[in-house]
C-alpha cells in the first residue's frame, strides 16, 4: 500500500515514523558526533597550539603552520602531497577504468560469472595487512615468486627490488591497490548497469546502434551517478592514503620518501616512531588539518561538479 | 527504586571498593615488550616474596605502545612504573612533567651506573633523572663461524682486511653480507658501525654536538662513502631488502657477515640453536689500531609522576637497579643489563660485554641528534637510501642532515 493513497488518514502515523526514524538514527549520530565529528574538530584545534609530548602548552598561532611551509617539512609535505595526487591520477583511470570494463564484461553474463563476480570482489574483503603481506613476499627481491621467475626465465634484468627501488616502489603500491579494490567500482558499476532499463538498450540497438555506440552513448551517461560516487570516494581515499603504504612501505615512505604520503607524514609526526622520529603533535596536526581542507574542498567542488554533469547527462 | 535493585547498588559498591583497595596495593607496569612477560611475570613474584608488594605486568606491542601510553598519560592515568625509552624519546615525557625525577640515593645501587648511561634518562630541558636504565646495546659485525671456515678465511684485523674477505667470500658464491636497505634503521646500525672508525668516534661526537663542527665535515662524508662502499657485498636487489629478509639470511646462513646489534643475539638462538656466530667490533683502518663500537642505553624503568605509591614504586626501582636483577636479565633475555660489573655465560654476549667496556662511543644520531623533527636519524636513515642507491651524493646527504639539524639545533645555526 503506497503512502500517498491515504495521505491524511496516516499523517499520525508519519509523524509517529518521524520519531521512530530519529529515535533510531540517534545512536549512530551522537557516535558519530563524539567519535568523528568532536575528534576532527579538536584536531585542528591542535594545529592552533605548542606541545610538549602529548600536553598542551600556550596558544601558537599559526606557528606550527609556518613551520610545515618551511624547510624541511615544506619539501616533505609537497613530495608526499605530490605522490597522493600521482595515486588519484592513476587510481582513477587504472583501477576505475579497469573496475568499469569488468563490470561490462560481467554484465554480458560470461560463463562462469557467478566465479568471476565473486573473485574480482573477493580481495576487497580480505584484510588490508593480510594483502599487504603477501605481495611484500610476492614482490620480495630475495624470497619473492615473482623475481624468481623472472631469473628463472633470463630476464635478470628486470628482477628489480620492487618496494626498494624508488623508481618502482610507488607504482608497485599503485598495482597492489588496484588488485585490492578494483572489485569495489566493478561492483558499484555492475548495480549500475543492471539499473538502466532493457528498454532503452533495445530502443538503442533497434535504431541500429552498434555495441560499441551503445556503451558509448547509452550506457555511460547513465552510469554518471555511479561515477560520481566512484570518482569521489578515489578521491578521498587517494588523499587520505595511508594503510597500504604503511603496512609494507612503512611511516616513513620508504625508500628515501618515495611512498610517503600526507597520512604517513602526519602520522609519523604526531606520534613519533621508535626507530627515527619524535612526537610533535602540533606538527602533525597542522598536516592534518591541511589535508583535511584539501580533501573537504576536493570533495566538495568535485560533488558539485560531477552531480550538474549528471543533470546534463 | 526497589529494594532489590538498591541492595544490588549497594553489593556492586563494595565489590568496587574491594577491587579498588587490592588494586591499590600493587604497582602497574607497562612495557613494549610481550615477549619478555614471562620473565617480568617471575621478577614480580620475586618482588612480592621479599616485600610483599606486588606488581601487574602489563605488556603492549611494541608499534603500539607509544601511542597508548601517551593516551594514557596525557587523561592523566597510565601505570605507576613505565618502561621508557632513552635519551629524546624519555626526555620528551620528562619535560612535560609525565615522570617523577628520581633522587640517585632514593635508589638502591643507582651512583654506580655509568654516567653515560644515566644520561640516556635525563630530560633534555629538566636535567633530572627519570629512570633507572635497563639494558645497553652495542652495534657491530656477527659474523658467521662456519661459512668463514668453509672458505678458508681468518677473521680480518683492519678495515681493507675486511673488505678483502667480502670480496673472496664473494667470489666463492658465498653472499658476504645479510645486510639490506629496505629498512631505513638497520641502515643507520650499519653506520652506528662503519662510521667511528672513519669519523674519529667519541671526540668528533663531542665536537658536533658542542657545534665546534657539522657534518658536512669531510670526516664524516667520508664515513658516509665507506658504508655505501658495502653495497656490491649486500644480497642482491637489497634496496628492497628489509630487516626481517636480513635475519632469515643469516639465521639460515646464507650469509656470513651480518651487521647489527646485540639485541640480536637471543633472536638468533632462539631461531637456530646451531648457529655457530662470533661478534666483533668494525675492523680498525690498521693493523693494531683501536676499533669502536658504538652504544646506547636501550630504555629506562621509570616511575609515573602521578603515582599515589612512591614508596612502593621506588623500591621497585631499586630492585631493577640491583645485581640480583641485572644477572637475570642478562642470562634469561640475553640482552646486556645496565647494572654495572656483571658478566654472561653466553660467549657472544661476554665479548659483547668485554669491547662495550673498552671501546665504546656515542651512537651519533640518537643520543646527540634525536630530540627534535627532523631528527638527525631521519635524515641519515633518508640520506643513506639514497646514497646506497646512488640517487645522491655523500656530499648532499651530508648537507641535508646538517642543514635539516640546523632548524632546531642552535648550535648548527649559520653553518
Amino acid at each position: 500500500m503506497s503512502r500517498s493513497s491515504h495521505p491524511r488518514r496516516f499523517l499520525g502515523l508519519r509523524l509517529e515514523r518521524g520519531l521512530w526514524l530519529t529515535l533510531f538514527l540517534a545512536p549512530a549520530l551522537v557516535l558519530m558526533l563524539v567519535f568523528t565529528t568532536l575528534p576532527a574538530i579538536n584536531a585542528l584545534v591542535y594545529s592552533l597550539f605548542k606541545w610538549q609530548a602529548f600536553k598542551r602548552g600556550a596558544f601558537a598561532g599559526l606557528e606550527n603552520f609556518q613551520r610545515l611551509f618551511a624547510y624541511p617539512f615544506d619539501q616533505q609535505f609537497l613530495r608526499a602531497l605530490s605522490h597522493n595526487t600521482l595515486a588519484f591520477v592513476v587510481l582513477l583511470v587504472v583501477q576505475t577504468g579497469l573496475g568499469l570494463l569488468l563490470a561490462y564484461a560481467l554484465w554480458k553474463h560470461p560463463p562462469g560469472l557467478r566465479f568471476f563476480r565473486v573473485t574480482v570482489f573477493l580481495p576487497v574483503i580480505l584484510s588490508l595487512v593480510i594483502v599487504g603481506f603477501l605481495w611484500q613476499l610476492f614482490l620480495n627481491p630475495l624470497f619473492g615468486p615473482l623475481n624468481k621467475l623472472l631469473h628463472g626465465v633470463g630476464l635478470h634484468a628486470l628482477a628489480l627490488p620492487w618496494l626498494g627501488d624508488p623508481a618502482t616502489a610507488l607504482p608497485a603500491l599503485l598495482l597492489v591497490n588496484v588488485w585490492r579494490w578494483v572489485g569495489f567500482p566493478a561492483l558499484v558499476f555492475l548495480a549500475g548497469i543492471n539499473a538502466i532499463s532493457e528498454e532503452y538498450l533495445e530502443a538503442a540497438k533497434l535504431d541500429g546502434a552498434s555495441e560499441g555506440q551503445v556503451f558509448r552513448h547509452v550506457i555511460l551517461p547513465l552510469l554518471a551517478p555511479s561515477f560520481t560516487i566512484i570518482v569521489l570516494l578515489t578521491f578521498i581515499g587517494s588523499f587520505e592514503w595511508f594503510d597500504l603504504p604503511y603496512v609494507m612501505e612503512g611511516v616513513n615512505g620508504t625508500p628515501a620518501g618515495a611512498t610517503d604520503t600526507l597520512a604517513l607524514m602526519f602520522y609519523r609526526l604526531a606520534f613519533g616512531t621508535v626507530d627515527a622520529g619524535i612526537s610533535d603533535v602540533g606538527l602533525g596536526a597542522a598536516v592534518n588539518t591541511v589535508l583535511f581542507f584539501l580533501v573537504l574542498l576536493g570533495a566538495v567542488l568535485g560533488a558539485l561538479y560531477l552531480r550538474r554533469r549528471e543533470v546534463e547527462g | 527504586m526497589s529494594r532489590l535493585m538498591l541492595s544490588f547498588l549497594r553489593v556492586g559498591i563494595l565489590a568496587l571498593a574491594i577491587l579498588g583497595t587490592a588494586l591499590a596495593q600493587s604497582l602497574t607496569f607497562w612495557s613494549w615488550r610481550p615477549e619478555d612477560k614471562e620473565f617480568y611475570d617471575d621478577i614480580a613474584r620475586q618482588f612480592e616474596a621479599q616485600t610483599g608488594i606486588k606488581v601487574v605486568f602489563t605488556a603492549y606491542k611494541n608499534t603500539d605502545y607509544n601511542t597508548a601510553l601517551s593516551s594514557a598519560l596525557a587523561a592523566g592515568s597510565g601505570p605507576d612504573i613505565i618502561q621508557t625509552r632513552a635519551y629524546g624519546g624519555l626526555a620528551q615525557l620528562a619535560d612535560a612533567g609525565y615522570l617523577l625525577p628520581i633522587v640517585s640515593q632514593e635508589v638502591k645501587g643507582l651512583d654506580k651506573f655509568p654516567r653515560t648511561l644515566l644520561n640516556a634518562a635525563r630530560g633534555y630541558k629538566d636535567k633530572r633523572l627519570f629512570g633507572v636504565p635497563f639494558a645497553t646495546q652495542t652495534l657491530g659485525i656477527f659474523y658467521n663461524k662456519a661459512l668463514l671456515k668453509k672458505a678458508g678465511m681468518e677473521l680480518p684485523q683492519t678495515w681493507g682486511a675486511f673488505l678483502g674477505t667480502l670480496e673472496k667470500l664473494k667470489k666463492a658464491g658465498i653472499t658476504p653480507l645479510a645486510n639490506g636497505a629496505k629498512d631505513g634503521w638497520t641502515l643507520e646500525i650499519m653506520f652506528g658501525v662503519v662510521g667511528p672508525n672513519f669519523y674519529g668516534s667519541t671526540g668528533f661526537y663531542n665536537e658536533v654536538v658542542g657545534g665546534k663542527r657539522t657534518f658536512n665535515d669531510p670526516v664524516f662524508v667520508r664515513a658516509l662513502k665507506e658504508e655505501a662502499q658495502l653495497t656490491p657485498y649486500m644480497p642482491q636487489g637489497f634496496m628492497g631488502v628489509g630487516y626481517d629478509d636480513m635475519r632469515t639470511l643469516f639465521i639460515n646462513e646464507q650469509a656470513a657477515f651480518f651487521i647489527g646489534g646485540s639485541f640480536e643475539i637471543g633472536y638468533f638462538r632462539a631461531q637456530n640453536p646451531k648457529l655457530d656466530f662470533g661478534f666483533m667490533a668494525a675492523p680498525p683502518l690498521v693493523q693494531g689500531g683501536r676499533p669502536w663500537v658504538s652504544s646506547f642505553a636501550d630504555g629506562n624503568y621509570s616511575i609515573n609522576a602521578k603515582t599515589t605509591h612512591k614508596k612502593e614504586a621506588l623500591e621497585f626501582l631499586s630492585f631493577l637497579a640491583s645485581k640480583e636483577f641485572g644477572q637475570q636479565f642478562t642470562d634469561k633475555l640475553a640482552q646486556i643489563s645496565a647494572v654495572p660489573g656483571l658478566t654472561s655465560k653466553d660467549p657472544v654476549l661476554s665479548q659483547v660485554i668485554e669491547l662495550t667496556a673498552k671501546y665504546q662511543t656515542p651512537y651519533l644520531m640518537l643520543v646527540g641528534f634525536r630530540y627534535q623533527n627532523p631528527t638527525g636519524s631521519f635524515l641519515l636513515q633518508n640520506g643513506l637510501q639514497s646514497l646506497l642507491d646512488g640517487k645522491a651524493t655523500a656530499e648532499q646527504v651530508a648537507a641535508d642532515i646538517t642543514k635539516g639539524v640546523a632548524t632546531w639545533y642552535a648550535p648548527f645555526q649559520g653553518k
